[in-house]
């Protein structure tokens, strides 16, 4: 088997190019994911029960679906609902962070219960509020035990953002498609495109070490 | 600790166990040449599956079929995208590709085509309520959709201007012209005949001519003597009047 290095040097801008968008759909999915993630993962815990039931039912069919049939759904089920177009950034960003949100909240509310619940009960005989105590003394604690979990999520769904290429969306994996279907040169560009992610999520582990350094109390 | 080894030791040699047991069967089942053959099971009318099944049908499958029993083989049919069909051929994963694939040098140069066996072409196809779009030249500046590594793919890129969404499937590309993600697709004259026939003419249609005489062949891997055998197994079903009956069969008129 003889390999086309050539090929795969000239292909590699055009990936890297991809790369950027892999990191901008994942990066955007998990800033948002991070906001609905927090509000379901409190409304999983809290007392007004309307709240937590529709957190539930949000976390069960989002775990409890592929994100693949959710990016169909979105993208190519929805327009037949609704009689509009939907945007292909639209229907990336969205599915993949309405996922990772799912996920998050999991996090969140794993963090929060972590925290022993004298604190809380502390926090209210010092006279503070429910909402005042999870926001001083809970979540602090919290953020810091969630980090290794969300950078998890991170990695997760910089991996998972390849299946948008099914609606035609050109990242990471979608170029390397496009490469090999031109080029038939698909241990070369399989390679690349694994190297290029390699390269991202290694990043990202290292960049999660230092935080978790850095929020250590001992 | 003890406990999680002898477990996995007993599930390594359950494992191996049960891997010894299907290299027996199938050194004792297999007298019958296998042919491997690889498709994009979404392409009706030459490969899409049975209504209610997941068997695939088309006039591609009943072909290879047919030429396989001439020759004496097994045929075991496997989907997949199209762009992944010559690299699963060059990586020994198949032995043959059907899938409506079109003739082109680009191909021949990775791998070996049998003779032609069905002329096709290219259309453009548009919303029903579109006006603006007579042929493929007003597609300048466009937005057009196509499926990944056809030459439909390859046709809407040599388009000026025009920006080119790919899809899996021809019918995800169709999908988006219903949805008003693009302007047009390109891609085969009889697959687009059909899908229109099974009632996508609701919302759409072809416009201008039957664009570059495309040959259909099989495909097998680079300098396969494989081709030959096929062909050979096509001249018979030729001159026995078979093939005709099954191009009559899946287009309703005898082969032109």
């Amino acid at each position: 088997m003889d390999l086309n290095f050539d090929l795969m040097a000239r292909s590699f801008p055009l990936l890297l190019a991809g790369a950027g968008i892999t990191v901008e759909i994942t990066a955007m999915s998990v800033t948002l994911g991070l906001c609905i993630g927090c509000l379901v993962g409190i409304a999983r815990l809290c007392s007004v029960k309307p709240l937590r039931y529709l957190a539930n039912v949000y976390v069960d069919f989002i775990r409890g679906t592929p994100l693949l049939v959710q990016i169909f759904l979105v993208y190519f089920a929805l327009p037949g609902l609704t009689g509009s177009r939907v945007d292909p950034y639209f229907a990336a960003i969205s599915a993949c962070s309405i996922n990772s949100g799912a996920y998050i909240a999991e996090i969140f509310r794993a963090g929060i219960q972590s925290i022993d619940k004298g604190q809380m009960e502390a926090g209210r005989s010092l006279g503070m509020s429910w909402s005042q105590t999870m926001r001083y003394i809970i979540m602090p604690q919290a953020f810091k035990r969630i980090i290794p979990p969300l950078g998890n999520e991170f990695i997760a769904m910089l991996k998972d953002s390849s299946l948008v290429s099914v609606i035609g969306f050109e990242e990471l994996t979608r170029r390397g498609q496009l490469i090999i279907a031109r080029t038939y040169a698909s241990f070369e560009i399989w390679m690349a495109v694994a190297i290029i992610y390699l390269i991202m999520t290694f990043a990202v582990a290292r960049l999660v070490g230092v935080l978790e350094r850095r929020y250590d109390t001992k | 600790m003890k406990k999680v080894l002898v477990f996995l030791m007993t599930a390594i040699m359950a494992c191996s166990l049960l891997l010894t047991g299907c290299g027996g069967e199938e050194k004792k089942a297999e007298p019958a040449k296998v042919l491997r053959v690889g498709t994009e099971p979404a392409f009706a009318p030459f490969e899409f599956p049975k209504e209610g099944s997941s068997e695939l049908t088309g006039f591609d499958v009943e072909l290879i079929q047919a030429i396989g029993k001439q020759l004496g083989y097994k045929v075991e049919i496997s989907g997949m995208g199209f762009d992944a069909l010559i690299p699963a051929l060059n990586a020994g994963n198949i032995d043959a590709a059907i899938a409506g694939m079109t003739i082109t040098d680009e191909r021949k140069k990775a791998v070996t085509f049998s003779d032609p066996y069905y002329t096709s072409g290219l259309i453009v196809m548009v919303k029903k309520d579109n006006a603006d779009v007579k042929s493929i030249d007003d597609l300048k500046g466009k937005r057009i959709a196509a499926q990944i590594g056809t030459t439909g793919e390859m046709k809407a890129r040599s388009v000026e201007g025009a920006t080119v969404t790919t899809f899996n499937t021809q019918d995800e590309a169709a999908l988006e012209l219903k949805n008003g993600g693009v302007d047009a697709v390109i891609g085969d004259l009889p697959v687009m005949e059909y899908y229109l026939a099974k009632g996508g003419d609701k919302f759409a249609m072809t416009v201008g001519e039957k664009m570059e005489a495309e040959q259909y062949g099989i495909a097998v891997k680079k300098d396969s003597k494989l081709a030959a055998e096929l062909n050979k197994g096509m001249d018979e079903l030729k001159k026995s009047g078979e093939f005709d009956k099954l191009y009559k069969k899946w287009f309703g008129e005898a082969k032109k």
